[in-house]
């Protein structure tokens, strides 16, 4: 299986603090890749790499393909990868209709992603006219996550869906992401709660101090070293 | 009934006006964050661009209003948003307002330029040859409803715009989160871009509209925006609906009140001041939600040390002593200024450097201190100083009341309000008796200023005015300083911080706003009753906010928070625009576009500039050899100028060239030797690893 999305050798920089030392990682079509790792790890610098917000020192984006190394966000979203920020992805100004208005960059008409995203989260047909800051946590990442859905992304970068939310919340989002992924999208995921998305994912890839330190597919193995890699003792 | 109807059409044409430049503010507002304090200056501006092109070139009208609203207008809306504010677009807020000042100071000053403001351009009404319709007894000129056809257009255009289209979703989107615009696949620039664009040409609209009806002058134009200003106040700047509805109140009032209002010496200075008496009022009772763009970027406010405060005051003062022994009497006057315009500028560094209360109205409360002064101290008696702070104190504490509840933009534009009222209205009172007492301020016209008497010497050459007020502006720096390093002064830095915070630690919001806005004011009234003496008459004008707007700006790029900023606003404000003027008599409106450039490289040095030569100087000061020879030096062509040997070209060239050159070799002095100590944690990331850093690291583990 090709890689779909593939990054190698990685590095950036917070200034003139590297933090990513060389990373390399693939995820294919379809795929669901789990990045795991603890705090500072660089976890969401690796995502923000992905989606171009974060700009390179050296190393390649590779997009089905294509080397998109230093694209704008602009021109990769447009290239189909779906970046899901960490917190809420939404503008908390602008009712929930425009949110979805602002997704249709791909072509697809208002009426058609309404209907995507309400046939999928019929909640948010409920909050049409309302500002999206006045949604609950779950009902905006619900919108947010409505954007990964509707503008039929190549790849989707999701940045610690859960954060404050409920547990039975988290399951049911990451319910639809297995099933986003299943459309054929390469899924790459940051997330601090391991154990909820290690049940999802294809292959899960752990991240410690800017270098992948293990990868492999998500069995007892995995699971087993990774509080070693989290709490940093040598394996 | 009749005449009712008659001002009810006037005022609803000038409301119409009103909409459409209020709607452009609130368009760039929502769209990009920024209040636009220059949108009625480009509305000026596009107004004065028509005249030319139809009255002065004799275009045909079409073709101008095309050349105008297509061209002109969306390239100076692009050419602002690419070098005024997308430089300033991550600093925070008070920056970004600066900004606007400057364009809107700058635009004035670039307009008079142009324009000589003494020709009167008269332009002429749309379709002014058609026969008026008439309505029942009401007449409505062709003007009348072509202006009010233009609002209701751009009311739905605009509406459809930002709430049907995707165009309209993303300018809205930009100012949420502009991140996350570029990773739904849109630019968030192009939105900044398209907003501007717009804003500017709905300003351009209004003011081509508005033109024909007023006298074509840059300040009053451009203060027309106060009306669309409270317009958009009550629209809390982001809904169109209601700031039509308020621009239909506020043209309405105006009308009514010009027909309505009686006729005595009191009143009509209140109708030219309702609109910013509507504003002020309006800002207080509206409910505003939070101000967007919170993230501030907070500038450290220097802690000056004792000593060095001493020192600088003994430079201000040798300063005003070498500058009082060289000048003639005529420049005595007009270099005077550095003094007391100082004192009005260090007034902004507690109030706005320290509290971060941005005020407007400083110079107004210099007028005030100016008039006390004038009028109780004719005979020079010492105590009507005091009664000077203490009046420009007191109104600076009736500003802070209302100023309790506002802050950010809401803050700037009540105290612009506060000052309009006084420019238009207070100011123009004739004397009056309040309980037998005579109170008199401008007397509709100038006040006479005199000297005051010192231990028994009056003070009344330019010669002795300008030491005295150097030794002013050296007491109320060492007064500020010691505020800074008081209970107090951290207090205030606390509360600019977070006004949260500090009432959670138990400050008192109201106690802290009044204090520093009374001893701002007061420290602005010693300057105003300085500036006062110097000038020996003074006007209203002089005291305006207009006038007093280039002093804030001088005052902010030189850093809000170093107390030595008294004597650089004064020194920058006064010096260099009369020096020029000096050399190229014919460069008089040139130079005050100035201040307003001035303004706009404020980008590039967020700082302030005063806290940069602190840094740039100090190795001279610190030397031990280049400081004593540079003050020999100086004391030696003191002495030669002073003996008329050499000229004042040499002296002031020659000095300043000198203290360059030292300073150089000061600096080269001191870098050579010394390497900045680098914090163990830091080596290997603020300066490159070393091999025998290892070495060091691990004798000071086994030592430790």
């Amino acid at each position: 299986m090709s890689a779909l999305l593939e990054l190698r050798g990685i590095r950036a920089a917070h200034e003139r603090i590297t933090v990513l030392h060389g990373v390399d990682l693939d995820v294919a079509a379809g795929q669901v890749v789990a990045l795991l790792g603890p705090n500072g790890a660089g976890k969401t610098t690796t995502l923000r790499v992905a989606a171009g917000v974060h700009p390179v020192e050296s190393g390649q984006l590779v997009l089905g393909g294509r080397d998109m190394t230093g694209a704008d966000p602009r021109d990769l979203a447009r290239a189909g990868v779906c970046l899901i920020p960490e917190g809420r992805g939404v503008f908390p100004n602008l009712s929930v209709r425009d949110n979805l208005l602002m997704m249709t960059f791909t072509g697809r008409g208002r009426e058609e992603i309404e209907e995507i995203a309400f046939a999928r989260f019929p909640v948010l047909a409920r909050r049409a006219g309302q500002a999206a800051g006045t949604l609950s946590g779950g009902e905006q990442q619900m919108l947010a996550l409505a954007r990964g859905l509707a503008t039929d992304p190549a790849v989707l970068l999701l940045d610690e869906l859960s954060m404050g939310l409920a547990p039975l919340v988290v399951g049911r989002l990451y319910e639809q992401v297995g099933e986003i992924a299943r459309q054929g999208v390469a899924v790459l995921v940051v997330e601090q709660f391991a154990a909820a998305v290690l049940d999802i994912c294809d292959h899960a890839a752990v991240l410690v101090r800017g270098r992948v330190e293990r990868q492999g597919h998500p069995d007892g193995g995995l699971r087993a070293e990774l509080s070693a890699l989290y709490l940093g003792s040598s394996t | 009934m009749d005449q009712f109807l008659t001002f009810g059409i006037v005022g609803l044409s000038t409301a119409a006006i009103y909409a459409v430049i209020g709607s452009g503010l609130v368009l760039t507002y929502t769209t990009t964050g920024v209040f636009n304090f220059a949108h009625g200056a480009a509305g000026m501006l596009s107004a004065f661009m028509y005249w030319q092109l139809t009255v002065g070139w004799g275009w045909p009208v079409p073709v101008a209003l095309v050349v105008v609203l297509l061209v002109l207008a969306p390239g100076f809306g692009l050419l602002v948003e690419r070098f005024v504010l997308r430089p300033v677009q991550a600093l925070g807020e008070a920056e970004r307002l600066v900004m606007t000042v400057a364009l809107l100071s700058g635009l004035i000053a670039a307009a008079r330029w142009i324009w000589d403001p003494n020709v009167a351009r008269p332009l002429p009404m749309f379709f002014a040859d058609r026969k008026p319709f008439h309505l029942g007894p009401a007449v409505i000129t062709w003007h009348q409803a072509i202006t009010m056809a233009v609002a209701v257009a751009v009311a739905i255009g605009l509406r459809i715009l930002l709430y049907r289209t995707r165009a309209g979703a993303e300018m809205r989107a930009a100012v949420d989160d502009r991140a996350l615009v570029g990773l739904t696949g849109a630019d968030p620039v192009r939105a900044g871009r398209v907003s501007w664009i717009l804003g500017t040409q709905l300003a351009a609209i209004g003011g081509i509209l508005i033109a024909p009806t007023v006298t074509l002058d840059a300040a009053q134009l451009s203060l027309l925006i106060v009306s669309a200003y409270t317009a958009a106040v009550f629209g809390r700047l982001r809904s169109l609906p209601l700031t039509f509805l308020g621009a239909v109140v506020v043209g309405c009032m105006e009308s009514y009140l010009t027909g309505y209002l009686p006729q005595n010496d009191y009143l009509p200075g209140l109708r030219l001041a309702a609109p910013a008496l509507l504003l002020f009022l309006a800002l207080l009772v509206f409910p505003h939600r939070r101000l967007r763009g919170r993230e501030r970027r907070l500038a450290r406010v220097p802690v000056p040390s004792a000593r060095g405060t001493l020192v600088f005051a003994a430079v201000v003062i040798t300063f005003g002593a070498v500058l009082a022994s060289l000048l003639g009497e005529a420049d005595l006057i007009t270099y005077g200024a550095i003094f007391s315009l100082g004192v009005v500028a260090l007034s902004y560094v507690p109030l706005a450097g320290y509290a971060g209360q941005v005020s407007l109205c400083q110079l107004s409360m210099a007028g005030i201190g100016a008039v006390v002064w004038g009028h109780l101290g004719a005979h020079g008696q010492l105590w009507a100083l005091a009664a000077a702070i203490l009046v420009s104190a007191a109104a600076g504490a009736l500003v802070a009341l209302p100023a309790l509840r506002l802050s950010g933009v809401y803050l700037a534009l009540g105290t612009a309000a506060f000052a309009v009222i006084l420019d238009r209205w207070i100011f123009t009172i004739p004397a009056f008796h309040v309980l037998g007492l005579r109170i008199a301020l401008f007397d509709q016209g100038s006040v006479d200023i005199s000297g005051p008497h010192l231990f028994g010497l009056r003070l009344d050459s330019g010669r002795q005015l300008m030491v005295f007020a150097a030794v002013c502006l050296a007491l109320a720096s060492i007064g500020v300083a010691a505020l800074r390093r008081s209970r107090f002064g951290r207090r205030l830095i606390a509360l600019r911080d977070s006004e949260a915070a500090y009432a959670t630690l138990g400050g008192n919001l109201l106690v802290a706003k009044v204090a520093v806005f009374a001893l701002a004011s007061g420290i602005a009234g010693l300057g105003g009753a300085l500036y006062g003496m110097q000038q020996r008459t003074v006007t209203a004008d002089q005291f305006s906010l207009i006038a007093g707007l280039p002093i804030f700006l001088v005052a902010v790029v030189g850093g809000l928070g170093a107390v030595g900023n008294g004597l650089f606003a004064g020194t920058a404000f006064v010096g260099p625009t009369n020096a020029l003027i000096a050399v190229a008599p014919g460069t008089a409106n040139l130079v005050a576009l100035l201040p307003g450039l001035a303004g706009v490289g404020l980008g590039h040095n967020p700082d302030g500039i005063v806290s940069r030569f602190r840094r740039q100087w100090e190795p001279l000061a610190r030397d031990r050899i280049a400081l004593p020879a540079l003050l020999c030096v100086l004391a030696l062509a003191w002495a030669l100028r002073f003996g008329d040997v050499i000229n004042d070209w040499t002296y002031y060239g020659g000095s300043l060239l000198l203290a360059i050159a030292l300073r150089s070799w000061a600096d080269a002095r001191q870098t050579a030797p010394a390497e900045p100590e680098i914090p163990v944690e830091w080596w290997g990331l603020r300066r490159e690893w070393r091999p025998e850093d290892e070495e060091v690291l691990a004798r000071g583990v086994a030592a430790g």
